[in-house]
């Protein structure tokens, strides 16, 4: 009963793939695939504190895993309600192009729970290659390869990052004589020190960096928003991060910030992410470009969580990352609305949308407010979660780092307020949504709000599920209450 | 937690702060214009008469938190529902709920477009401010601090003017960019002391160079909002785009945000610092009141002329606050208040005329009162009244400023101390000059004024929302004891905690730990600067 929710990704698929031997099944792959993301929240959440080994210890099922789960399944539905007419994407490949969002989401659903280095790359591997599929699937239009440039960036990029990725592993393999995560750390002790140790661990962090897109791994990322579908855009922005930082929580948690080079160089590349994105944000005029660059920024913050090297920073960056699918994907559902032929979608286009379709301008106020980390939005608790947690060890420069560059961040997400709210467009026509739409943006505005103002149960099971999940490590008191009481004078 | 608070049944905070919420999201699902306005205007004044409960039930011999509401929010991160007033914020919030109904009643005919989204964002607003001034967990109060930006930025750049975008968005990144930093000073204080609630970092002592740097972070958002002078370039574009009501509520409510920030955390929790940094700020505000004042006087656009003279006020403010003495912050707390009341009047005036003649340049305006001489009176007075002319509220506010002022140059004089008080002198004749310039010209105007042929004068409606705070003018101009005696103990109780934590260099009280609640919050009767309200105040 355990593997539920990857049952009911099983059914989903080979009932997908069935569909997809006939002609015209696009809408009924999207019935599927809506029922299967229910069936995977409703098993996740039967299984939601159920603990259990499978598969010789290679995978591990526990609240961490169940609730992330979870998560990834409330978002794949919210992604396949936004997945609705595929105006930009072949007429001839829509149901597959549901079936291949299905087999990248069945790979992050068994990532988060793979405590085993090769379950852990065939994971990811499954995640990956269908989005790379999905990114070639835009109809091309006249002089318009762009998406063939942004799927073989993605690809080239990807595969490269997974070779990284490897050769770090088969440091760790060779240092421990062991592929699971469960036994590593204690093997691992006694070559802290080493330089080759940390070597192989940036390596195999590097693989992650890509998914996640922190530079310097993040070049595919605004070519990839851009050339690729809207639809594929929301979904490559959004679930494969959160597979990301489930993983590199575990691998985290695999040394100390003792080894101070390895804090110096998670501290250098949260900064620099977060300023290359921002900074390059305020230059983009295409609005999925500018969430790109936002999304780089967006993985420095999570980035910023993981220096803080104790539960309190993992389940910040989880918590922070969980916020943010669903404020990406509030974003989204406007991108993909209001550009009614698929067309990418200019920031000025925005304007007038407060006319056009008022629903969509206060789905696009929750989710750019609550980028920014504005309350009482989601985006605010995670920043103050993150800040917390990094200023308690001590990582005051980086928490100021962090807070100026939220403010930098304010100017471009203001920029689309502004287009979407205070414009007129010449031409107001209005946009009709569907009841699905409408419920979708309700749905998202009340999570981006929910998880901001009442985020105590999610935020408590995130950190009870890490803590359990990492299990050796010792509770860290700094959860609740004052924390280290050797917090350095600012 | 062993400090005392009265508790009441009726959770009269909670109402205030979450009532118009609740009325935002009924108006939400109204479809008629005429309903709406009337939903709005009702929800504010049951809201307003509900609020003053707070009046007549407010304990004025205690500096302790009243209708305290505590409740578990978010554990993990030790943050809490914690609400409750004491004479600085009672004093606010009242200022707050009494002005909504006026503001909605100068929206009534202003507002055409969007009406239903216009009163939504209003009482947001309503919720948020109630918020800010009630909050006593850091947390929240950073919550509602920063929610509050939506609605008013919407608010000016939905229903604005001509460059409201610009104003809209220069508002939100001044504010964003203050209030990060106070982020930072939450989180610092935080992380030194294991609790975000503010009657208990009031307990800590911090040493000097932390209390430094949390102060300077609280102050430079605080001073964005006030705004003090280098920073106060976002608010006469704001003020000059805004509707009325957001005009009104910017000047009257968030502004005051400011100072009583620094009233709340930054002299009692940094008493240290805030001695250290006061000259600064002291002597940024007498560059503020005369640089307000000056800039009024030179503007021909009649909102730029009262937002200006709000940079002026808004230097008596803090100058009373950073004085450091009984009749300095009173002063202060009725300086907010008053401009509160006067500003808000004055920008409902322009509005009037703006209904009225579509602009708002002071030469357009010329003469307006042989058409309406109702509306003259009333411009009139409130104009006195900015000048703070004898009589009127703003004069008793602006002298006790002063009185502190001196007192403080008393304490230990020097010479840079006396050069700061001279400044209180162009400021003083200034403010006459301005709103002297701005009356002459609208009721009397000069021998070649534009035709106001067939513009009526005010009607009932008009009257109905000057007239409560021409009321207010007149009573805390002749009879200020009741607004003061408010404020006495509360105000008291911090200086004393500025002092005891402050005085000399040797083991004091706070410096050997935590100060015992009771005596930190026992009111004294005797001492020093004590009594102000009873005292009979010279001059009058």
């Amino acid at each position: 009963m355990n593997f539920l929710p990857e049952l009911a990704l099983s059914a989903g698929l080979l009932a997908l793939f069935v569909l997809c031997l006939g002609d015209d099944r696009a809408r009924w792959a999207r019935r599927v695939a809506g029922l299967t993301a229910l069936g995977v929240v409703v098993a996740a959440a039967a299984t939601l504190g159920r603990e259990g080994l499978l598969f010789d210890g290679a995978y591990r099922v526990d609240l961490f895993s169940q609730l992330l789960k979870l998560v990834l399944g409330a978002g794949y539905g919210a992604w396949v309600l936004l997945s609705d007419a595929l105006p930009d994407v072949r007429p001839d490949v829509r149901a597959e192009f549901y079936l291949f969002a299905t087999v990248c989401v069945a790979g992050l659903v068994t990532l988060v729970s793979c405590v085993d280095l090769v379950a852990l790359v065939v994971a990811l591997e499954l995640s990956s290659f269908p989005l790379y599929a999905l990114v070639a699937m835009r109809r091309e239009a006249e002089g318009r390869r762009a998406q063939m440039e942004a799927a073989m960036k993605y690809m080239v990029f990807g595969i490269t990052a997974t070779g990284i990725l490897l050769f770090g592993m088969s440091y760790l393999v060779g240092f421990t004589g062991t592929t699971s995560l469960l036994e590593m750390p204690g093997r691992l002790e006694p070559w802290l020190d080493e330089p080759l140790v940390w070597v192989a661990l940036v390596l195999t962090w590097g693989g992650l960096f890509y998914k996640l897109a922190v530079f310097p791994f993040h070049f595919w990322t605004p070519d990839v928003y851009q050339g690729a579908a809207h639809e594929v855009a929301a979904l490559v922005a959004t679930l494969p991060k959160l597979g990301a930082a489930a993983v590199l929580v575990r691998l985290t948690a695999l040394t100390s910030p003792d080894s101070h080079a390895l804090v110096v160089l998670l501290t250098a590349l949260a900064v620099a992410s977060m300023l290359y994105g921002n900074l390059i944000a305020l230059w983009q005029t295409d609005v999925k470009r500018l969430l790109g660059f936002s999304g780089i920024a967006q993985a420095g913050y999570a980035v910023a969580a993981l220096v803080a090297w104790n539960e309190a920073g993992y389940a910040a960056a989880l918590y922070y990352l969980t916020g943010y699918v669903f404020m990406v994907l509030a974003c989204f559902v406007v991108v993909c609305r209001v550009s009614t032929d698929g067309a990418n979608l200019a920031v000025h286009e925005l304007a007038g949308l407060h006319r056009r379709a008022p629903l969509l301008m206060v789905t696009l106020l929750a989710g750019v407010f609550a980028l920014a980390g504005v309350p009482p939005f989601v985006g605010f608790m995670g920043k103050l979660a993150i800040l917390k947690a990094i200023w308690a060890q001590g990582h005051v420069w980086l928490a100021i780092a962090l807070v100026i560059n939220s403010a930098i961040a304010a100017y471009y997400y203001l920029v689309l307020v502004r287009e979407a709210c205070f414009r007129d467009a010449e031409a107001l026509v209005p946009l009709p949504l569907s009841p699905a739409t409408k419920g979708l943006c309700l749905g998202l505005i009340v999570v981006t709000v929910g998880l901001g103002v009442a985020p105590g149960r999610v935020f408590q099971s995130l950190s009870d599920g890490v803590v359990a999940t990492l299990g050796a490590r010792p509770a860290v008191p700094s959860l609740v209450g004052p924390s280290a009481p050797g917090a350095p004078n600012p | 937690m062993e400090l005392q608070f009265s508790q009441e049944t009726v959770p009269v905070l909670r109402v205030l702060i979450f009532g118009p919420l609740a009325a935002a999201l009924l108006l939400a699902v109204l479809r008629r214009e005429s309903w709406i306005r009337a939903g709005a205007l009702a929800a504010t004044l049951a809201l307003a008469v509900f609020s003053l409960k707070l009046w007549w039930g407010f304990d004025r011999a205690t500096a302790a938190f009243q209708w305290v509401e505590r409740a578990r929010w978010i554990p993990w991160l030790g943050a809490e529902y914690f609400v409750g007033v004491d004479g600085i914020s009672v004093c606010l919030v009242l200022l707050t709920t009494l002005l909504m109904p006026l503001c909605v009643l100068c929206s009534w005919r202003y507002i055409t477009s969007r009406v239903k989204e216009f009163f939504v964002c209003l009482l947001v607003m309503e919720s948020a401010m109630v918020g800010v001034f009630t909050a006593l967990d850091l947390v929240l109060f950073f919550v509602f601090w920063e929610a509050m930006l939506i609605p008013m930025a919407l608010l000016i750049g939905i229903w604005g003017g001509p460059r409201r975008v610009y104003a809209a968005l220069k508002f939100f990144l001044y504010t964003m960019a203050g209030s990060v930093f106070l982020l930072v000073g939450i989180v610092a204080l935080y992380v030194r002391t294991g609790t975000f609630s503010v009657p208990d970092l009031m307990l800590h002592r911090f040493d000097s160079a932390f209390q430094s740097w949390v102060f300077l972070a609280f102050a430079l958002s605080f001073a964005v909002k006030v705004p003090m002078f280098p920073l106060h370039t976002w608010l006469p574009a704001a003020h000059v785009e805004a509707p009325t009501a957001g005009s009104v509520v910017l000047a009257s409510i968030l502004l005051k945000m400011g100072t009583y920030g620094f009233l709340r955390f930054c002299l009692p929790l940094m008493p240290e610092a805030t001695r250290q940094w006061g000259p600064w700020v002291l002597g940024l505000s007498v560059v503020a009141m005369v640089y307000g004042a000056l800039a009024a006087l030179a503007q021909s656009d009649l909102k730029r002329l009262v937002a200006y003279s709000s940079v002026a006020h808004m230097g008596f403010a803090t100058f009373g606050i950073f004085a450091l003495n009984p009749e300095g912050i009173q002063g202060s707390m009725l300086v907010m208040i008053n401009h509160g009341v006067t500003t808000g009047a004055l920008f409902m005036a322009v509005g009037l005329i703006y209904e009225r003649l579509h602009t708002r340049e002071l030469d357009r305006a010329a003469a307006l009162g042989r058409q309406m001489p109702v509306f003259a009176a009333f411009l009139g007075i409130f104009a006195l009244s900015s000048m703070a002319f004898p009589g009127t509220n703003s004069f008793i506010g602006e002298w006790l400023v002063l009185t502190g002022a001196v007192r403080w140059v008393g304490s230990e004089p020097a010479g840079w101390m006396l050069g700061l008080l001279v400044g209180f002198i162009p400021a003083v004749v200034l403010a006459a000059a301005y709103n002297l310039r701005m009356l002459q010209r609208v009721a009397y105007g000069s021998p070649q004024n534009p035709d106001h042929r067939g513009i009526p004068d005010l009607g009932l409606r008009e009257i109905a929302m000057l007239l409560p705070l021409l009321a207010a003018v007149v009573w805390i101009g002749l009879h200020p004891q009741p607004v003061l005696r408010m404020t006495e103990a509360s105000v008291e109780h911090l200086l004393r905690r500025a002092e005891v934590t402050c005085v000399g260099d040797g083991p004091s009280v706070a410096s050997r730990g935590p100060v015992p609640a009771q005596t930190a919050f026992r009111p004294q009767s005797t001492g020093r600067g004590t009594g102000l309200a009873h005292e009979k105040i010279p001059g009058l």
